[in-house]
């Protein structure tokens, strides 16, 4: 029988390697957006989860509305990769410090 | 252990297993594929919580578009891995113990054993209709003004990335379809007077137009 713990365990650990590839990764921006798109994944299966557990949709409804916006914010996060790479040659983080933050 | 449970274990597995792949394999393109791997073993844990549309949705959506972006992108780009990968054993301590204790505070914080309920009966076939008209009820009853907002931000998306990749070269001929469209005859054609010329004269008598 699958309970409710399950499918927040398996959530919380998507969520922790996410973490840790953005702590292990720090230089590539490529992986840097694919360990967003892995944490984006972990609280989907959360509210996929309580959406079952509760019997209310609004959780998947709003599972919908992640993957719209996580679709726009990969494809405008990717072009600004491209146009990064075109001006600079380089998607190292550590070299991007132009605005000297 | 009933059959879900296992076939659940299983998928889970797979997705952590790729999860981990993805954040340490070399190559990007390599963690793109893992990645896939991921979403495609989530979509199966997803069908278990009998969330099928989403389960469908994943895949279409982020398999099917936003990973084939990726991948167009990561080969696209020319990079040069060495210096990207410097400084991974150097902060892999560092990330595993914030990642381990994060993980230790969550499953403390959420109650994994007082968790342990099982599942009531399928609300959708509860409610005697499919995941997906279930799921449609909601949507376009009660959120109907947040679907119409995404579709907006998915065009808003759209409007932001194409000039931002966009690129006009210098010194490339091309056609422009405006300017072809806006052309007329004038511009193209000189209609010039001059006097009707005897063919016996001299050839510099009359004013003559190249």
């Amino acid at each position: 029988m699958i309970t409710l713990a399950h499918f927040l365990t398996l959530g919380a650990v998507l969520f922790c390697i996410a973490v840790a590839g953005i702590f292990i990764n720090r230089k590539n921006v490529i992986t840097l957006l694919m360990a967003i798109e892995l944490m984006l994944l972990a609280v989907n299966t959360n509210f996929v989860a309580f959406s079952r557990f509760l019997g209310d949709p609004s959780g998947q409804v709003f599972v919908f509305f992640i993957l719209t916006v996580a679709a726009a914010e990969s494809a405008i996060g990717l072009a600004i990769l491209v146009v990064l790479f075109r001006n600079r040659a380089t998607i190292n983080v550590t070299e991007i410090d132009s605005m000297k933050g | 252990m009933s059959f879900q449970l296992i076939c659940f274990y299983a998928f889970a597995a797979v997705t952590v297993g790729a999860a981990l792949a993805v954040i340490s394999v070399r190559s990007p393109v390599h963690a793109a594929l893992c990645l896939v791997l991921t979403f495609f073993s989530t979509a199966c844990t997803w069908l278990l919580a009998d969330a099928e549309f989403l389960a469908i949705a994943l895949v279409l959506v982020y398999v099917g578009a936003v990973m084939v972006l990726f991948l167009f992108v990561v080969m696209m780009l020319d990079l040069d891995l060495d210096p990207l990968r410097e400084g991974f054993v150097r902060a892999l301590p560092v990330g595993l113990v914030v990642a381990v204790v994060m993980l230790v505070e969550m499953l403390g914080l959420i109650g994994v054993r007082t968790m342990q309920l099982p599942a009531p009966p399928e609300p959708a076939a509860a409610a005697g209709m499919s995941n997906t008209s279930w799921l449609a009820n909601a949507l376009f009853s009660q959120f109907l003004l947040p679907f119409e907002v995404a579709a907006l931000i998915l065009t808003v998306a759209i409007v932001a990335a194409i000039p931002l990749t966009l690129r006009h070269r210098v010194g490339v001929r091309t056609q422009d379809p405006g300017r072809q469209v806006r052309v007329k005859a004038r511009d193209r054609v000189r209609i010039v007077k001059m006097a009707a010329e005897k063919p016996a004269m001299p050839a510099d008598a009359g004013e003559t137009t190249p």
